[in-house]
């Protein structure tokens, strides 16, 4: 049994944030910014959507043939020298990393960006077990070493100001108090990180994408933290959920085309990487595939889409909710409309306000690189919570009534009658008084004198 | 042809003038419209809720109102999408009446677009005007291209309310922004909703804007909220209204 | 470690159980792919793009004349070089048996095997490089590569690789980089901290 999670509730998590007139802007204008980027980078390739088209196609295939490409995968990544782990759930994917570290005495290790393993919750089981964890991509150091964790699964350290960086640098590295230069800083966590990756015994690392013909690995990184991180020592752990996968190795180019284009706007990373077994006979490589809920939801035709994700963020850059929100406000691993998705799948109880954190612009599924619906999975989620039966009474029973009143039209045109007449005669303060939320911060529409209906009625009948 | 006025509810009780330019312009390109009586609302506030069941005979009931008309025009993109797109499950795949209407239901400026092909119009708006894309009319009924899509496509509320003699656009930074409307969304997460709304009207005021334009009122009424309630400077309008040359009130 | 095989059973089970109607495997139509007029001068436009910088040049020989001019190369202590006709190493890698004594590396030349236009990436072969840390820890870094070795784009970069070899091998565009501070972009994050791109015609 797994501990119940809490119950987030997006609009009191969002709160505080999207109030403060100085960060929900400013968060705002950053992520627009990055979006922005990513809509030049569009505009460079005549053939976007054709990729678009292609990259939902591949992992539409891949998904449903998955048990056949894992298969494969595994195969000709052992014939590599590769060990290949599977791990039911996160319990058991944090049990087999502690495990190989175990065999190898490890006491530090360093680590590249990786969702899965946020995901699973290694670095706090692992430390838990004594062991050193150094996140050594910037953005997800400066949320280490605050305590937190990242906002943003491409931009951890997105909702964090510089002077803010400036302060936990000044007190855990040593930088000068009062100094917010990102060049400055950048500089003294290059130094700081370089006697981590000295010292790491063991590198940990997600994985972007996984091929399945040649059993190979792909990482993309822009500072090369992955491939400093795993080129000094002997062992390499690679964590990554089986949805992974591509079948071959030319797959790639469609998905190294659109990752990073859509993520940050880059015509491809710094760093793309592909690793093809072990080091050298005496290193190791060891790639852990992790289910966690993920068979689960291939089950499902409504939400197996969600699957296709290649986690670049491009849908939290977009999502106007998140931009104004942060993501700490889901409460999740992943944040953002894909988060909001995945989470329920995990548990819909604690995650059941995140499908309704959504105004359903559908911004995210136009900007989603491999297609997937996610403003249409999002309402599908909300049918599935009323379903449920996870939805407040309040709510039910609010669209109840207007359900009833909606097929009854003669009792349409009295309660808005009543409502327009109210609206006219009753004072404003009682109109827009503190229970009513549309009025917090919004005018009620002026009631006119009369409905379209008697309009008409005077006028054409 | 005969062709059917579907009002959705809340422009029926708060903004007849609204319905009422719809109607003038329809009649003044020469269409014959009537307006079948008991009708209310789509369903698309159950939906949108995830209330299916509560959906189901609202639709339903939709659809037998309308099943006898060869179009029917609404000047709303959002409640459009909800009867062309999201009608499916409370209906038989082969049950003709919901095909007939689910493919017949039109947004006003789609209709002047596609099927009435206007070329010219005879008002005039002497403005300085910004559009406000409805989410759902872009990215749901596609009567334009969105800042995302690569997908070239003309914007047909465009096309249209530029036929309108003298208007004056302006564009704002960001072409398409989500109001923040979202239906209930606005009372369920009013903080975000309402910065996501002064957000928007904060852009069309900076470029210059006089009159922030929507095909879709139900974005209108969340951001006139606003304006009112800031006493910002700027007013709203429907097209409809605008390509009948309204006075700006 | 050796992996437990009761979860990768139910895994493949839960998989298996669960029949999904499998589409056919698209390719992409070669045709729809971007193509450029001069691909050499759109990978000088990519490349300079993402912070890197070319010097074209006749032989490789007259890199280090180049280089000479950076002070950063003129002042370096340890320069490492699997192109001993382009830059002489000061470092024998041959000696180095443990990565780490790389740690003090200043320059690292590394040899190209092709250039991308469409990104201004170069594909690195892992096996051109004594220690893959190379070109990673290294302070700064150079890569040489000929002229006529260039692809339009991805795909044909792929179809250009083929079939792997076991180990590694990596495309690089630009130096490191990171905007995880308030989205500025420094150059140098844990990677070189530079990136010179030598063409030789």
């Amino acid at each position: 049994m797994s501990i119940p999670l809490p119950i987030v509730d997006h609009p009191t998590a969002a709160r505080k944030f999207v109030t403060d007139d100085q960060r929900s802007p400013w968060h705002d204008q950053a992520l627009w910014f990055v979006r922005s980027k990513r809509d030049k980078q569009a505009d460079t390739l005549p053939e976007w959507e054709y990729l678009r088209s292609m990259a939902s196609a591949i992992k539409t295939h891949t998904i449903a043939n998955l048990g056949n490409y894992l298969q494969e995968f595994e195969k000709n990544a052992t014939a590599q020298g590769a060990v290949v782990h599977w791990a039911a759930d996160a319990a058991e994917h944090n049990r087999i990393v502690l495990q190989i570290l175990k065999e190898h005495q490890t006491l530090r290790i360093v680590k590249s960006k990786s969702m899965l393993t946020e995901e699973c919750g290694l670095n706090h089981f692992l430390e838990d077990s004594g062991i050193e964890v150094v996140d050594t991509d910037l953005g997800e150091r400066i949320v280490q070493l605050r305590g937190e964790t990242p906002s943003h699964i491409v931009l951890p350290a997105i909702h964090i100001k510089k002077e803010e960086v400036g302060e936990t640098f000044h007190e855990h590295l040593g930088t000068d108090k009062g100094a917010s230069d990102p060049k400055y800083l950048t500089e003294a966590a290059r130094g700081h990180l370089r006697g981590k990756f000295l010292s790491g015994e063991v590198g940990v690392t997600g994985v972007n994408f996984a091929i399945a013909e040649t059993g190979g690995l792909v990482v993309c990184t822009n500072e090369g933290n992955a491939d400093l991180g795993v080129s000094l020592p002997r062992v390499h752990i690679a964590c990554m959920g089986i949805e992974k996968l591509v079948p071959r190795f030319r797959d790639l180019a469609v998905f190294t085309r659109l990752l990073a284009r859509s993520a940050t706007g880059q015509p491809i990373t710094s760093y793309t990487s592909h690793f093809h077994g072990p080091r050298d006979p005496e290193s190791e490589l060891h790639i852990v595939l992790v289910d966690n809920g993920r068979t689960r939801l291939r089950d499902s035709p409504e939400f197996r889409h969600a699957l296709h994700c290649i986690r670049c963020g491009a849908c939290m850059n977009t999502c106007p909710v998140y931009r104004r929100s942060g993501g700490h406000s889901y409460g999740a691993t992943v944040p953002g409309p894909i988060g909001s998705v995945l989470s329920p799948t995990r548990d819909p109880k604690s995650y059941k306000s995140l499908p309704y954190a959504c105004s359903l612009c559908g911004s995210c599924t136009d900007v989603c690189p491999v297609k997937i619906p996610l403003h249409h999975q999002l309402l599908a989620w909300r049918k599935e919570l009323v379903g449920k039966g996870l939805l407040p009474w309040s709510k039910t029973f609010s669209m109840k009534a207007a359900s009833f009143m909606f097929q009854r039209p003669r009792l349409f045109t009295f309660v808005g009658k009543v409502g327009r007449t109210s609206l006219r005669l009753l004072p404003h303060w009682l109109t827009h008084n503190p229970m009513n939320t549309w009025a917090k911060t919004r005018e009620l529409p002026e009631p006119p004198k009369e409905t379209f209906t008697q309009w008409h009625k005077r006028n054409r009948t | 042809m005969s062709v059917a006025l579907f009002v959705p509810c809340y422009i029926d009780q708060f903004y007849p003038d609204v319905a009422v330019a719809t109607l003038e312009l329809l009649e003044s390109l020469g269409v014959d419209v009537e307006f079948p009586s008991g009708q209310t609302c789509c369903g698309q506030p159950m939906a949108n809720t995830g209330c299916n069941a509560e959906t189901a005979p609202v639709a339903r009931r939709f659809v037998e109102i309308f099943a006898d008309y060869d179009a029917v025009v609404c000047p709303s993109g959002s409640c459009t999408a909800m009867v062309r797109h999201h009608y499916a499950e409370y209906f038989a795949a082969d049950d003709a009446a919901f095909q007939h209407v689910s493919t017949r239901t039109f947004e006003l400026c789609e209709y002047l677009h596609d099927e009435l092909k206007v070329e010219q119009m005879h008002t005039s708006f002497p403005h300085k005007v910004s559009l406000h894309q409805s989410c759902h009319g872009l990215r749901e009924l596609r009567l334009g291209q969105s800042s995302e899509s690569r997908v070239v496509r003309e914007n047909k509320v465009k096309n249209v309310v530029s036929l309108v003699n003298d208007i004056q656009w302006i564009t704002p930074e960001r072409s398409d922004e989500c109001c923040g409307f979202g239906g209930t969304f606005a009372v369920n997460e009013p903080e975000v909703s309402t910065e996501m709304g002064r957000a928007r009207i904060a852009d069309h005021i900076n470029v210059g804007s006089e009159v922030l334009a929507s095909a879709d009122m139900s974005c209108l009424m969340h951001l006139q909220g606003l304006i009112r309630r800031e006493k910002s400077p700027i007013k709203v309008m429907h097209v409809a209204q605008i390509m009948m040359g309204r006075p700006i009130h | 470690m050796k992996p437990s095989t009761s979860s990768r059973r139910g895994v493949l089970d839960r998989l298996n159980s669960q029949s999904v109607d499998v589409p056919p495997l698209p390719d992409p139509d070669a045709s729809k792919l971007i193509q450029f007029d001069d691909p050499f001068e759109r990978f000088k436009e990519s490349l300079a793009l993402v912070g890197g910088e070319v010097h074209e040049i006749e032989h490789p020989s007259q890199a280090t004349s180049i280089l000479n001019r950076i002070e950063a190369f003129s002042s370096a202590q340890r320069v490492a070089s699997v192109l001993p006709a382009a830059v002489k190493s000061t470092v024998d890698l041959a000696m180095v048996d443990d990565p780490h004594s790389l740690a003090s590396l200043d320059w690292m030349v590394a040899s190209g095997e092709f250039m991308i236009a469409e990104n201004g990436a170069i594909w690195v072969d892992g096996s051109t490089l004594p220690h893959r840390v190379l070109i990673f820890i290294a302070q700064f870094l150079a890569i040489v590569v000929p002229r006529d070795a260039i692809v339009h784009n991805m795909h044909e970069a792929y179809d250009r690789i083929g079939a792997p070899k076991p180990g590694f091998g990596v495309f690089v565009s630009g130096p490191s980089k990171t905007a995880d501070i308030e989205q500025s972009l420094v150059l140098g994050a844990h990677g070189c901290r530079k990136l010179q791109v030598f063409v030789t015609s």
